[in-house]
């Protein structure tokens, strides 16, 4: 296995976003200049059942008979799922290798996603994932089901990938004063990804005098990074509809914001915002842990 | 912790799991029945137990689609307690082995189940299946010809149904083996016993009650022993069907957990007034075949069990015994190991032993605790004498200086320190005595005490003895195992190999 430790790993599954999240994935690991992964995981979902047989009787060697019977099916599922994830993953390559990545790994993993992902997170540098999986591909108004538990588990950047690629021109920061929010300030600061991008410092409220103060802070840190130009904005209503409009209006390509800052508790009752943005948003989401 | 569960371990599976747990719950009935009998209560002790320990193992067991009821390892152990002091000291009893059980999940001895080996287990199933099967018995002497009868067409109706087509497979055979003795017996006026003749039957939803025992220390010193018997033959039988069904299913679950889950369903159990119980092997590799993977199966086997009792009492009262027979044979060949006996020729002898006497010990006292406690002690005494093997003696002279060089290699404790001591010449007169230990290891206190008789020995014989590489050899004594955990210190340690 690979023990790179500052990889962009992109998560293939053959839906209609994977094709999006190879470019996406490029694009970053040419930018930050880092390896890149390809990762297709195998759920076996051992939750359902491969077999079911309702006769509800026991015999001599049942036991041994049943183990063997299951183990058969779920061999024969399993290559089959192997063979198409490998498929996947050439297919894969080869794009990301046509779109100039030197060399991109290729890494096949059994178990659930979430719990792969945890372990891998050590190595991720930024994760790339589609916003819904196969599960979910004809349904615009859901998101996967799994991706808000990575986005939880995960302490690292991801980038949430929901159309065809086109390389970002344009970026919008959605600034709250928050910790979460002056942290991915920081991030983008000093980050090579961002440099040479115009960036949009978005923050809605409607109180004027303190967020002046907050906004003009982050701006100065990102100026002072260098390499990027940076326009603030102050937004007024509900933060996630604002925010989608002012993305429309200006033609941003990304949005950039911390993520799920609040307790679960708390987005259990009010909604998270993240979880809004993920909703509502026609532009890749990178969220910075 | 108890009471999370993932999503998934409920709704991942949901037809799948209905339907498993349905044909599990049919199966319960007769099982639960049985069992209240070998124990000596009426069958509605043995029903409110299956229906509250399956209900509450489905939220706070440790192991998704484990069926977990009223059982007969667990019935065998209460039989005495039963006829000697009655019903309510049972139900307090299985109040403490509930107690029990919780506190062994918090002391984490779910881990002991790794001294249990394969053969103790294999040894264990056969036994519990032995068990069923003798306590069928009863029912199948001095009876008429119509009984055996109606056993063997039962049976055949188990084992043939599945064959016909189409229905086949999507009825349970268990069931259809019931329905039809019933309505013959019915039919044909048979003056055979029936569930009814048994004992009472559950009428109503069961009610929360206190047994009606004094609160005394004497009332502990009688359920006692029982209680802690009941505990351990409960998470033994529980933690090796866990162990089943994550192989089945090929996927883990949390053991201290599941100890602390069949402690609370116990205590439900108690206060339902139920009876102990424990996992089922039988019945939870029915519910893995019939495609019953999450904890909604269990929840569905328990609840559709108690409201098929309450509404059809009338009908299982008219069930003959001979069904309910055929169905216990049915589970007893179904838990019998067939592949340990198969195997029996390929097995080393030690291996064959252990599971032969844990056999024995189990029917002989008809509690599956002794049978594992001997199991496990023969175990660990055959693999004693196994390790006792990997130690030789080498020695050579040097006859310059007149020094005689011993060099040891290999495993010295309690088994294998007499060996050690024999492979020393204490006849041969040399003037010096090389004792060479880098290769050997002295794990315990008996070891250490034969170098030292041997060094003594060899003094009084007038050699000078020197001992080489005595530090690495007895690192191995210490107990602070934590210490040499890591890898590179097990291959400084064992490093003579």
């Amino acid at each position: 296995m690979n023990t790179n430790t500052n990889r962009v790993l992109a998560c293939i599954d053959g839906s209609s976003l994977t094709e999006a999240v190879c470019d996406y994935a490029a694009w970053i690991a040419q930018r930050v200049d880092a390896p890149l992964n390809l990762l297709h995981i195998i759920d076996h979902h051992h939750e359902t059942a491969a077999i079911s047989d309702l006769s509800g009787n026991i015999g001599l060697g049942s036991q041994e008979h049943l183990l063997e019977e299951l183990t058969a099916v779920e061999q024969q599922r399993s290559k089959l799922r192997l063979q198409q994830g490998k498929l996947l993953l050439q297919a894969a390559k080869e794009r990301v290798v046509q779109a100039g990545i030197a060399d991109p790994d290729t890494n096949q993993r059994h178990g659930s996603l979430v719990e792969s992902l945890i372990e891998l997170e050590e190595s991720i540098r930024v994760l790339v994932i589609g916003i819904r999986g196969k599960v979910h591909e004809n349904q615009p108004d859901k998101i996967g089901a799994k991706l808000e538990s990575i986005i939880r588990s995960l302490h690292k950047p991801i980038l949430v990938v929901n159309e065809a690629f086109k390389a970002p021109q344009r970026i919008m920061i959605a600034y709250d004063g928050s910790k979460a929010a002056d942290k991915a300030i920081d991030m983008v600061a000093t980050s090579p990804l961002y440099k040479g991008l115009t960036c949009h410092l978005v923050y809605v409220s409607k109180d004027d005098t303190a967020t002046e103060q907050l906004l003009k802070a982050a701006a100065s840190k990102l100026t002072k990074a260098g390499g990027i130009e940076v326009i603030t904005k102050k937004l007024q209503g509900k933060p996630d509809q604002a925010l989608c409009e002012y993305q429309d209006k200006h033609d941003i390509d990304m949005t950039v914001m911390g993520a799920f800052s609040h307790a679960r508790i708390h987005d259990l009752l009010l909604g998270s915002f993240t979880a809004k943005m993920l909703l509502n948003t026609h532009k890749p989401l990178l969220l910075l842990r | 912790m108890l009471f999370l569960s993932k999503k998934q371990d409920w709704l991942g599976n949901i037809l799948g799991d209905v339907l498993a747990g349905l044909v599990v719950a049919l199966a319960l009935i007769p099982e639960a029945i049985a069992f209240s009998i070998i124990a000596g209560v009426d069958p509605k002790v043995g029903l409110y137990a299956s229906f509250c320990i399956a209900v509450i193992t489905a939220f706070v067991g440790g192991r998704p689609g484990m069926i977990s009821a009223a059982t007969g390892a667990m019935a065998l152990l209460m039989v005495t307690l039963v006829k000697d002091h009655g019903l309510q000291y049972l139900l307090a009893a299985t109040l403490l082995t509930g107690v029990l059980q919780i506190i062994a999940g918090y002391l984490k001895l779910g881990s002991l189940m790794s001294f249990v080996s394969r053969s103790v287990v294999t040894g264990f199933v056969n036994a519990l299946a032995i068990l069923i099967f003798m306590a069928q018995l009863p029912e199948l002497t001095h009876v008429t010809w119509h009984v055996y009868a109606m056993t063997a067409g039962g049976l055949a109706i188990i084992y043939l149904f599945p064959y016909l087509p189409v229905i086949g497979k999507s009825l349970p055979s268990p069931l259809v083996c019931i329905v039809t003795l019933t309505c013959i017996a019915i039919y044909w006026h048979l003056d055979i016993r029936t569930v009814g003749d048994m004992g009472e039957l559950p009428d109503t939803l069961p009610v929360f009650l206190w047994p009606e025992v004094p609160l005394t220390l004497e009332t502990l010193q009688i359920i006692f022993p029982y209680s802690a018997g009941l505990a351990v033959v409960g998470l033994l039988e529980s933690l090796m069907t866990a162990t089943i069904v994550d192989e089945l299913t090929d996927t883990t679950s949390d053991k201290n957990r599941e100890c602390k889950g069949q402690g609370l369903a116990n205590i439900g159990a108690g206060l339902l007034g139920g009876m102990a119980g424990c996992a089922m092997i039988g019945q939870s590799v029915i519910n893995v075949k019939s495609g019953g993977r999450g904890r909604l199966s269990t929840l569905i086997a328990g609840s559709f069990l108690l409201i098929m009792v309450v509404f059809l009492d009338e009908w299982i009262s008219k069930i003959p015994m001979a069904a309910l027979v055929a169905v216990m044979i049915m589970v007893s060949i179904g838990t019998f190991s067939w592949s340990s006996i198969v195997k029996l020729k390929q097995h080393p002898l030690s291996t064959n032993i252990v599971m032969v006497t844990t056999v024995i010990v189990v029917v002989w006292t008809h509690n599956l605790a002794y049978g594992v406690f001997v199991g496990v002690l023969l175990a660990s005494l055959f693999f004693a004498n196994k390790i006792g093997h990997f130690m030789y003696v080498e020695s050579k002279l040097d006859e310059a200086t007149n020094t005689r060089t011993y060099q040891v290699v290999g495993q010295i404790f309690f088994n294998s320190a007499d060996k050690f001591t024999a492979a020393f010449d204490f006849k041969e007169v040399v003037e010096k005595i090389m004792i060479d230990l880098h290769r050997a290891h002295f794990w315990d206190i008996s070891s250490v005490t034969a170098l030292d008789k041997v060094v003594i020995k060899f003094r009084r014989e007038g050699a000078e003895v020197e001992l080489i590489g005595l530090n690495e050899a007895s690192s191995t004594i210490v107990d602070r195992f934590g210490v040499h955990d890591k890898p590179e210190e097990i291959e400084k340690i064992m490093g003579g190999h």
